[in-house]
């Protein structure tokens, strides 16, 4: 065990989290018994919405923030046991930018690599050399303060690579971008996976975890809900859904049991006025549904079917829809949230805290 | 050690360049101890020919006063500095790199020492343009400058402190406001002890910036017996300041 051992995990993944709670002051649970393993060289994403916990599980494994209980290692060293040997191997782009403003990006960059020890060649050699990979030479003698909010977020980047770490922490690292400065961070994120970088990435957005994670947790109140690869969570669900919205919430119930008697329905869940059908097949089993419901008298205001998604899968395990960050917040490019920071009860309270 | 004498460097110098790079803020950190000196120089010129008074030339008892308060009023909102790193995610990058954590917070009361023992160096230089002169020689301006450092520091610690355990810009102004001004007045920086009421006189002798002052104006007058007690007790009082500041750091950690 690695509290009686040396502090290396017996099994080293290059990210492993056993067990791990965490309750601020006032006692408030931001981690509620978490654990995932992530494999080096892995794209690993965090899924959960505002106050599942997501930043509370980095800032633990990025050493900021100590376990209430359980453990974390990097690369089979405990992080609370030796901080400072995991600071050495990790990377750790935070939600809140961490670019100091009045600073140039080459300057921040500099002092990033220094803090590292790193020798004042060799840094002016990776640095210039990262400024060229993200696409920042142009603008890197200008104060950070005048550069966009993606040339910003590259930077962070950028600075959590410079004394190449084995393991990079990304936490929600295109909140707040624009449509475009996401789809280039997503680019950047799996030209580092090719490079065979270990990376931990947070999200929001489920589409952005189906793009690039290789395999995820679902987060949800501090809890791991559900884990797998993208395609696995998917499949496991087994069919289609059929979702219809029923004019009148007085009919909830009732349409409930009346679909879930139906023979091809698989299972019924309720949210609000939304009736979710799991269907083997949404285009033949949708008339049926419609027609059963018409009979009974209960008057449907719309209905859709859709392939599985991780919105389905994030239903099916929590038992309410996705809500990412309001309404429409699951699609990346129309989310209403916009700004860093956002509310929740672990890490987002902290960013916009202190 | 020698890395973290390396952070402290690197991360010292980020902040000079930073407000270096304000150059209003540097204009007004060099003319106001100048109006300072000029204004009360003038203002309160007749105070010397009060009986009892003690000193011929105003401006020659006021110089190193106004140094002392160029360190107070320069140092006391250091903290707002390290909001600002707070807030904007700064603090939580630089902590997750190996930087010795000492050096994050002493970079901030080194910095505040520095800057403070410039603006002295100016007001001595304005001062002796208007007629002050520092009777202590070299060895007394070296006192007056170094005496500015150790209040800028302490004011530096104690605000970084205010500013890591209420984390609010408003708590660190207001107390800090609520601090300087008083402390200016408690003590001998533009009036001589000898014409003070007795009570704000016994008050002096436990106020830190009394010390400062009185060990400023011993080292700028020469007069040397009365340094030695005054400059000890402000340096624990800085001392002091740094190990509060320092608990504060640790706390601030911890509750990450």
């Amino acid at each position: 065990m690695p509290a009686s051992g040396s502090g290396r995990s017996p099994v080293a993944s290059a990210i492993e989290v056993r067990d791990l709670r965490k309750t601020y002051g006032g006692g408030v649970v931001a981690l509620d018994g978490v654990s995932f393993a992530v494999a080096a060289g892995e794209v690993f994403a965090l899924l959960g919405p505002n106050g599942a916990g997501k930043s509370s599980t980095v800032r633990i494994l990025a050493t900021l923030s100590a376990p209430t209980a359980g453990a974390a290692f990097v690369d089979g060293i405990d992080v609370a046991a030796r901080p400072r040997e995991v600071r050495r191997r990790i990377g750790y782009v935070a939600q809140a930018s961490g670019v100091d403003p009045t600073a140039t990006g080459r300057e921040n960059l500099i002092l990033q690599g220094q803090l590292y020890r790193l020798p004042a060649a060799a840094l002016r050699a990776r640095v210039a050399e990262l400024l060229d990979l993200f696409d920042l030479e142009a603008a890197a003698d200008r104060a950070a303060m005048t550069w966009s909010g993606g040339m910003k977020r590259r930077l962070d980047v950028a600075m959590g690579l410079v004394h190449r770490p084995a393991v990079l922490f990304l936490d929600e690292p295109t909140t707040g971008l624009d449509p475009e400065s996401r789809s280039v961070m997503w680019e950047e994120v799996r030209g580092l996976a090719r490079q065979g970088l270990t990376l931990l990435l947070t999200t929001h957005y489920l589409e952005e975890a189906d793009q690039l994670a290789q395999r995820l947790v679902i987060l949800d109140g501090g809890r791991v809900v559900a884990a797998g690869t993208p395609d696995t969570l998917k499949a496991g669900l087994r069919g289609d859904r059929v979702s219809v919205e029923l004019a009148d919430r007085g009919q909830v119930t009732a349409a409930c049991e009346l679909l879930g008697a139906l023979p091809e329905v698989a299972s019924v869940l309720v949210d609000g006025t939304v009736l979710y059908a799991q269907v083997a097949h949404s285009a033949s089993a949708l008339p049926s549904l419609l027609a059963a419901l018409d009979r009974a008298g209960l008057a449907v205001a719309q209905a859709a079917l859709s392939r599985p998604s991780l919105d389905d899968v994030y239903l099916h395990a929590t038992g309410h829809a996705w809500r990412g960050d309001g309404p429409g917040g699951s699609r990346p490019g129309t989310g209403g949230d916009g700004g860093p920071g956002g509310q929740s009860a672990g890490g987002g309270q902290r960013a916009g805290g202190r | 050690m020698m890395e973290a004498a390396a952070d402290l460097w690197h991360l010292f110098v980020r902040l000079v360049r930073a407000n270096l790079r304000m150059p209003v803020f540097v204009v007004i950190s060099i003319v106001q101890p100048v109006i300072w000196v000029l204004l009360f120089g003038q203002l309160f010129r007749a105070v010397t020919a009060l009986p009892g008074f003690g000193a011929d030339s105003y401006v020659q008892f006021l110089a190193p006063g106004i140094a002392i308060m160029t360190a107070l009023f320069g140092a006391a909102y250091s903290g707002m500095g390290m909001l600002a790193d707070i807030d904007r995610g700064v603090l939580d990058r630089l902590l997750a790199t190996p930087v010795a954590r000492g050096a994050l917070l002493a970079a901030r009361i080194l910095y505040s020492a520095a800057q403070v023992a410039v603006q002295a160096g100016i007001i001595l230089l304005v001062s002796a343009a208007v007629g002050a002169r520092p009777h202590g020689g070299a060895a007394g301006i070296a006192v007056v400058l170094a005496v500015a450092a150790l209040l800028g520091a302490a004011f530096a610690a104690f605000s970084n402190a205010l500013a890591l355990l209420t984390r609010r810009q408003e708590l660190v102004i207001a107390a800090m406001n609520f601090v300087v001004l008083p402390s200016t007045f408690l003590s001998s920086m533009m009036m001589s002890a000898n014409l003070m009421p007795s009570w704000i006189r016994a008050a002096a002798l436990f106020n830190p910036v009394n010390w400062a002052v009185v060990a400023a104006r011993a080292g700028f007058e020469g007069n040397w017996q009365l340094l030695p007690r005054h400059l000890g007790l402000l340096a624990a009082f800085t001392l002091a300041a740094a190990w509060l500041a320092g608990l504060s750091f640790e706390r601030y950690r911890r509750a990450g």
